[in-house]
């Protein structure tokens, strides 16, 4: 019998590393500070983590059919943006209807980005480039026209700040919203066809066409959910800082990046886990949130997500050179009779 | 069998040509369930053309294809698929980094409610198809790592889950040991006994002998004969197939074996070979022998320097060569045609003209700036000494036929002037014109004192061309044979362990 | 192919001259100092450009190089605020941009991770770095008898002297890629990686060679770019890779490495430069500008899609009988291409 030498269940290997290495640094930041570890402290770090942990989920889909989107920053910066335009159009507009509307702007935004990506088989790479910028300077082109460069947050209705630092139980709004998806995304992507075949299109993009699957449909559906999240995203955050300028979102792609590399979705596509992906936006926040309590400058931040990153791909091909030679050894045994 | 039934698949007087080249004309073919029809030709025969079309790639020009006595056009291979045809190519393609049962039945997945998939369905089903065809691979394992004979039975499997009656093996057992083969044959016996209409392609004739009730033979594009296995010898086949006798294939030689050219001394790779010495003298053929996966190209890359060694040296003309530098071997003379053609040996993309200068663009350059008159100059003469057809040295190396092709990759490496040359299976994939003309060319080679090392699995190719044969298996040599010496039966044995 | 190219090259003219008669058009266009503005804007672009196009030409890519600029123009500052006289400065900037060049190396060519992955990885690390060493402070005041060299033409001429030197740099990289031998190598790379060892290409040593001197450039645009704004800042040129990357696209260079041309890349810096001039004179916003950089960037790419020439397919190529359990696992000659094929 041919042991079975690799893992299946979604929560084994990189998924418990990441939480060893959450306890370890929150453990380090509580002795720094004991109020770190408090209710407080804990209700902050899950609130600061949820955004980035929303973005990670569309991010991961994407990623693991080998795809990238480097627009992220671009999407939530315009739809943050268009919130604050609905309320200062009309304050009294119902919170579903903007949050609706953010999803749908951000879905039109994955939309473009799938069309171009599976329609046009233009590199995902060179698209998100692409329109990282024109969403971006549409946004700024947005602010001059109307002449708003900033909304602040007096300027929206109280029942939508209430949404975004709100809690239900103690647990932040967003972090619950932030679950939901999870729990969405993560039993669709294991339970159904189609969340199989995005791990297919990724592990092997030949032989998924050559199994039947619809790679390209696939795939657009794929940008248009995470635009759809990252729309989403854009929402919470205008509803959460309040204050919102045409440069919120700028640089967030690397820090989701990173936080879906952190959790174990393969740069190459076929493996990972939205969960992982989840896990590894909390543990790049929480790290940034301790640096400053372990004494560390708060402008480690940017080379944080950036380290991180490097260190988790080399460890990942550590581990894929050694689980290799450990395979070869076995087949060479197993040849021999 | 009986004269009533239809076939399960038909080819009747099948055409199909690619631009310039008639690959198939006028074809019959019949398969017949429980019955595993063998497929032989040489490269260049048409039999990868067959196995496209009825694999649904391509539609042929002229004649029908009859599933079930029913004349069919297939839309692509995910209609033929449909019609319940497999084709199990020689490298499958898997999802590595999902499980074996999924890789089983991805797209097909049994559901449950809600249109959920039934893992534990899936699972169970997986390991029943494998238990019918008695091979015990774990459903929940990951597909990346495993050997390619095993990737082989899931590909079996995920036909069977597709309840695929006509299942076509492509050239099955190039890359198996001597066990993963002979499991693959109880596997596809028992597809035959299930109802399985089998067609197996192969090189080997020992195999076909083996396995098969009947046999196709092509030739250049045309069937030659369909027989029955037990009414046609071998030798008879293997006329059939090259359409001349053996002896024409391989020149006659008489060696004038002068110095050692190339020692190499106490080679070891942990896991892959160890402690290979032997000596290839100028103006010598040096065959070697052995099955797929004995390490013999291991060897010849790491000589050459593109692979690591972790013990001993080579000498070449006496000096120590540098090792794990594919200029240094370059410089002191080393040359070596790689065993894949189109990843190793060519740049596909790239013109004629550009990959025969590749090792030399030191020579067509003067003062750091590659001069095009000679870079031209050197692949003409090149292409026109070894007789490449082709249209124009500017156009991609990709358009020229395989047996062309490795006239260009010969021609590359000829042009450094080595004195040593190591060639890892010189005629795989090349039509049998060009095959003689490679054979002769090694053979006058050596006659100007090369020292030629012939990696080959084509144990006829290695008794006709080569002065001593040595022979490896799991990583060491096992035996040196003298072209006296050397029969089938001693080398066969040497390659699978046995004393030689 | 070289059919192709032309026609990519010709386009490319078009879009220049367009960009001249529109430019005709605008008030103060044709004048000198607005030349010589124009092409002192694209300086640092410019060399990075050029640092880039050998790199993707192999089938990586280098997204960290604006993030290399940062931080050497941060250093720069840092050690001009503690006294260190500008003439020490500069080697040293230069010796940094390599050493952060050779990190990347060292990642993707010895431990042969994708270079995507680890460009993003350092443009992140090097970009914080800049702001470990300068934090949000700009240092000001770089000495009077070097700045000039960044902000000023020849005497006489619309040429500015970073020009000059832009213009050395893509002619030394014009010749290295289209007449060494080494050039030829980076196209066969591209092309064929596994071909390319087994011919005895070092592979491995041009990589490297090419990710530090990607530093190295780097470094020296931070101080075209430090002494030509006359401040150093850890935000300095944030963003500017991706402007590199459509200079490179946009020129005609095929990001899946193999095919492209430094004449190509350097007529698309020309049209973008004179494009973004024209819409500064003609006070379109910085925003709509980006826009169109972004345009401009998906148009190179979705282009050759469309016009694809059709390879001459149909002929059915012998599959390799090669033992592919080697080919399982990690295959170091991965370029970017690999990484993110999009479906």
């Amino acid at each position: 019998m041919i042991r079975a030498s690799a893992k299946e269940s979604a929560f084994a290997g990189r998924e418990l590393g990441i939480v060893v290495a959450l306890v370890a640094v929150v453990g380090a930041a509580t002795v720094a500070r004991p109020s770190f570890l408090s209710g407080q402290g804990l209700h902050d770090l899950f609130l600061n983590a949820s955004i980035i942990g929303l973005l990670a989920i569309g991010q991961a889909l994407l990623v693991i059919t080998r795809n990238i989107d480097l627009s992220v920053g671009s999407v939530m910066g315009l739809t943050a943006y268009l919130s604050g335009q609905l309320f200062l159009a009309d304050k009294d507009l119902p919170v579903i209807v903007v949050v609706l509307a953010g999803i749908g702007l951000g879905a039109v935004c994955g939309a473009i980005n799938g069309a171009l990506v599976a329609i046009a088989k233009v590199p995902a790479l060179v698209v998100t480039l692409g329109t990282l910028y024109v969403y971006r300077g549409v946004d700024y082109a947005w602010a001059s026209a109307t002449d708003t460069t900033q909304i602040n947050a007096y300027q929206m209705p109280q029942g939508f700040l209430d949404l975004g630092s709100g809690s239900l139980l103690g647990i932040p709004n967003l972090t619950i919203i932030v679950l939901v998806v999870l729990g969405i995304t993560a039993y669709a992507l294991h339970n159904f066809r189609a969340g199989r075949e995005l791990y297919a299109i990724g592990s092997n993009p030949d032989a998924a066409r050559l199994a039947g699957i619809p790679t390209g449909r696939r795939v657009f559906s794929a940008f248009v959910i995470s635009g759809a999240l990252v729309g989403l995203g854009g929402v919470l955050h205008a509803a959460y800082f309040g204050t919102i300028n045409a440069s919120v979102g700028t640089g967030r792609e690397l820090a989701v990046v990173a936080a879906v590399v952190v959790g174990g979705v393969a740069i190459f596509g076929g493996s990972g886990t939205v969960v992982g992906a989840v896990l590894g936006a909390l543990l790049l926040t929480t790290i940034t949130s301790a640096l400053p309590i372990l004494g560390v400058p708060a402008f480690w931040q940017r080379a944080v997500d950036g380290a991180a990153l490097l260190v988790a791909i080399s460890l990942d091909r550590a581990v894929m050179v050694r689980l290799a030679e450990r395979l070869r050894a076995e087949r060479a045994v197993r040849r021999a009779g | 069998m009986t004269a009533s039934t239809p076939p399960l698949l038909e080819l009747r007087d099948v055409h199909k040509s690619f631009d310039a080249v008639h690959a198939l004309r006028g074809v019959s073919l019949e398969l017949h369930a429980g019955e595993v029809h063998g497929l032989a030709g040489e490269n260049g025969a048409g039999k990868s053309t067959i196995v496209r079309v009825i694999g649904g790639e391509h539609r042929p020009d002229a004649g029908a294809v009859l599933v079930d006595g029913a004349p069919v056009a297939f839309a692509g291979p995910r209609d033929a698929q449909r019609h319940g045809i497999a084709v199990i190519h020689q490298e499958p393609t898997q999802f590595p980094d999902l499980t074996v049962a999924e890789n089983v039945f991805m797209g097909r997945q049994p559901l449950r409610s809600l249109r959920r998939i039934d893992r534990a369905a899936m699972h169970r089903r997986t390991a029943e198809l494998f238990e019918s065809l008695g091979v015990p691979i774990d459903p929940g394992r990951v597909t990346r790592g495993l050997s390619i004979a095993d990737q082989q039975i899931i590909e079996i499997g995920k036909a069977l889950s597709a309840e695929a009656r006509i299942i076509v093996m492509d050239e099955p057992t190039a890359a198996l040991s001597t066990v993963e083969a002979e499991r693959l044959f109880r596997v596809a016996a028992r597809l035959a006994e299930g109802g399985a209409a089998l067609l197996f392609i192969s090189h080997r004739l020992e195999e076909m002998y083996k396995i098969c009730q009947r046999v196709t033979v092509l030739r250049d594009g045309s069937l030659v004969t369909s027989s029955p296995m037990a009414d046609i010898d071998r030798d008879t086949l293997v006329r059939s197939m090259v359409g001349r006798s053996v002896e024409q294939l391989y020149p006659s030689r008489t060696t004038d074996a002068g110095d050692e050219a190339l020692v190499v001394e106490g080679l070891t790779r942990a896991g892959v070979f160890a402690d290979v010495s032997f000596s290839v003298r100028r103006g010598e053929i040096v065959g070697l022998a052995g099955l797929v996966g004995s390490g013999r190209s291991e060897v010849a890359r790491a000589i050459f320097g593109v692979d690591s060694l972790d013990q001993g040296h080579v000498l070449v003309n006496g000096t120590r060569l540098s090792l794990g530098d594919p200029r240094a071997a370059i410089r002191a003379g080393v040359a070596m045609v790689p065993e894949d053609r189109r990843e190793q040996g060519l740049i596909l993309d790239l013109s004629i003209e550009r990959n025969a200068t590749l090792p030399r663009l030191g020579a067509v350059s003067r003062w750091g700036i590659v001069r095009r008159s000679r870079e031209r100059a050197m692949a003409t003469t090149w292409a026109d000494r070894l007789g490449v057809r082709r249209r124009r040295l500017a156009d991609p190396v990709a358009t020229l036929s395989g047996g062309n092709q490795q006239k260009v990759v010969l021609g590359k490496w000829l042009a450094t002037e080595p004195g040593v040359l190591i060639v890892d299976e010189p005629t795989r994939g090349i039509d049998v014109g060009a095959k003689v003309e490679v054979h002769a060319l090694l053979s006058e080679l050596a006659a100007a004192g090369m020292a030629v090392l012939m990696i080959s699995s084509e144990l006829s190719e290695v008794l006709g061309m080569a002065d001593r044969v040595l022979v490896m298996h799991e990583g060491r040599l096992t035996a040196e044979l003298s072209r006296k010496d050397a029969t089938e039966e001693k080398v066969l044995r040497a390659a699978t362990g046995g004393a030689g | 192919m070289r059919d192709r190219l032309l026609r990519w090259e010709t386009a490319l003219l078009v879009l220049c001259v367009v960009v001249l008669v529109v430019g005709a058009g605008s008030d103060g266009f044709a004048e000198q100092s607005n030349i010589s503005f124009l092409l002192l804007d694209y300086s640092e672009v410019a060399l990075l450009a050029f640092a880039l196009l050998p790199i993707v030409l192999t089938g990586e890519i280098d997204l960290s190089v604006a993030s290399m600029l940062g931080f050497c123009s941060a250093l720069t500052g840092t050690l001009w605020d503690a006294g260190m006289s500008f003439e020490t400065i500069v080697p040293i900037v230069l010796v940094a941009g390599a050493l952060l060049g050779s990190v990347n190396a060292v990642l993707i060519v010895r431990f042969g991770l994708p270079s995507l992955a680890v460009t993003i990885g350092t443009l992140g690390l090097y970009r914080g770095l800049a702001y470990v060493l300068l934090g949000d402070r700009a240092v000001t005041g770089f000495p009077e008898n070097f700045r000039p060299l960044a902000t000023d033409s020849i005497p006489g001429t619309f040429l500015p002297y970073a020009t000059v030197l832009v213009l050395v740099v893509g002619i030394a990289i014009a010749v290295l890629v289209h007449y060494t031998p080494t050039g030829r190598s980076l196209y066969a790379i591209g092309l064929g990686a596994q071909t390319a060892r087994f011919s005895g290409i070092r592979v491995d040593r041009i990589k490297t060679t090419l990710y530090l001197v990607s530093g190295a450039l780097a470094a020296l645009a931070s101080l075209v770019y430090t002494l030509r704004y006359n401040s150093a800042r850890a935000d300095n040129a944030n963003g500017l890779e991706l402007v590199a990357v459509a200079a490179v696209l946009l020129g005609g260079v095929s990001i899946f490495g193999g095919r492209g041309t430094v004449l190509g890349v350097a007529t698309a810096l020309l049209a973008m430069a004179g494009l973004r001039n024209v819409l500064f004179l003609d006070d379109v916003s910085n925003e709509i500008q980006n826009v169109i950089t972004g345009l401009l960037l998906i148009l190179s790419v979705l282009v050759p899609v469309v016009f694809k020439p059709r390879r001459t397919k149909d002929v059915p190529l012998e599959p390799s009988t090669v033992d592919t359990e080697r080919r399982s696992g990690a295959d170091p000659d991965r370029g970017v291409q690999r990484d993110h094929q999009g479906v």
